[in-house]
């Protein structure tokens, strides 16, 4: 089965690369190239895939799992500009995508156990703009 | 792999009601919807692509393509419209959300290739609430 936990966190970001022209980032990002950066209230959603145990009937304790993501996503980016204060979107373009792929890396060292394997992240940007990732594995398309 | 989703909206109008069905048939198989003068939804709907990041962009898919083709391809034909009379796509068809979900496909993945030449990202799936209470949710590989 799946379980999922949800977290949020506000931060703000800017989507551009310097070694792109103002158009060029424009095309790419839209809006979200704008220099001098706006922000988001994210929302995360954490996917875990595993059986429950049959002591406690369940597949892990939430109030750890929200010890982690508190941790490990919260701390680090809530009330932060990314690009400035969370390493590594000084170098990294702080995307949904790439956000949510750093989410996972983060999360799977504390999510890789028999019970509870961290299946999916999902980052809403805003309600109208968000990303899954399951690892390296092919989509169902 | 990435699934990248963006949700958009558009209000329009309709009326359920079938020329192979006779006038007792269409008013008990779709109830209020079949009332002649029709009626009206706030559709929700969710496109998803799905592909690998390309790391000099940190992109799975680029937005404001996708923006663009929806807006062409959907809001502007159905935002504000009636679809039985005016976008033509139900001129022989009823427009359940069934059917309104496989003409949004159809009309996405013909121009699919235009907007996204590459490879990557492909259309994954879309999914249309016509109310917050029914949804409706297509893969790419059911749409013809």
């Amino acid at each position: 089965m799946i379980i999922t936990r949800k977290v949020e966190f506000s931060a703000s970001h800017v989507c551009r690369r310097p070694e792109f022209t103002d158009e060029e980032n424009r095309q790419l990002y839209g809006p979200a190239a704008n220099p001098n950066g706006h922000g988001h209230n994210y929302v995360v959603e954490v996917g875990l895939e595993g059986q429950p145990d049959p002591v406690t009937g369940m597949v892990l304790d939430l109030k750890e799992l929200k010890g982690i993501l508190n941790r490990e996503i919260v701390a680090p980016y809530d009330h932060r500009f990314l690009n400035y204060e969370a390493a590594p979107f000084d170098r990294v373009v702080p995307t949904a995508e790439n956000l949510a792929r750093e989410i996972w890396r983060r999360l799977e060292p504390h999510l890789c156990g028999e019970r509870g394997r961290l299946y999916s992240v999902r980052l809403y940007e805003t309600p109208d703009l968000f990303v899954d990732y399951f690892g390296e594995q092919p989509c169902s398309a | 792999m990435f699934r990248v989703t963006r949700r958009y909206a558009f209000a329009a109008s309709h009326r359920l009601h079938s020329a192979q069905l006779s006038e007792e048939e269409n008013r008990r198989i779709y109830g209020k919807c079949n009332n002649p003068y029709g009626h009206g939804h706030n559709y929700a709907i969710e496109v998803s692509a799905c592909g690998p990041i390309d790391d000099a962009t940190g992109l799975a898919a680029r937005i404001p393509v996708l923006d663009d083709l929806v807006k062409r391809e959907v809001l502007t034909p159905f935002d504000h419209r009636d679809l039985n009379l005016d976008t033509g796509a139900f001129c022989n068809g009823v427009p359940t959300t069934e059917n309104l979900a496989f003409e949004i496909g159809r009309r996405l993945k013909r121009n699919w290739s235009a907007a996204f030449p590459g490879e990557w990202p492909k259309l994954d799936k879309i999914r249309i609430a016509e109310t917050e209470r029914n949804i409706f949710e297509l893969r790419a590989d059911e749409i013809e």
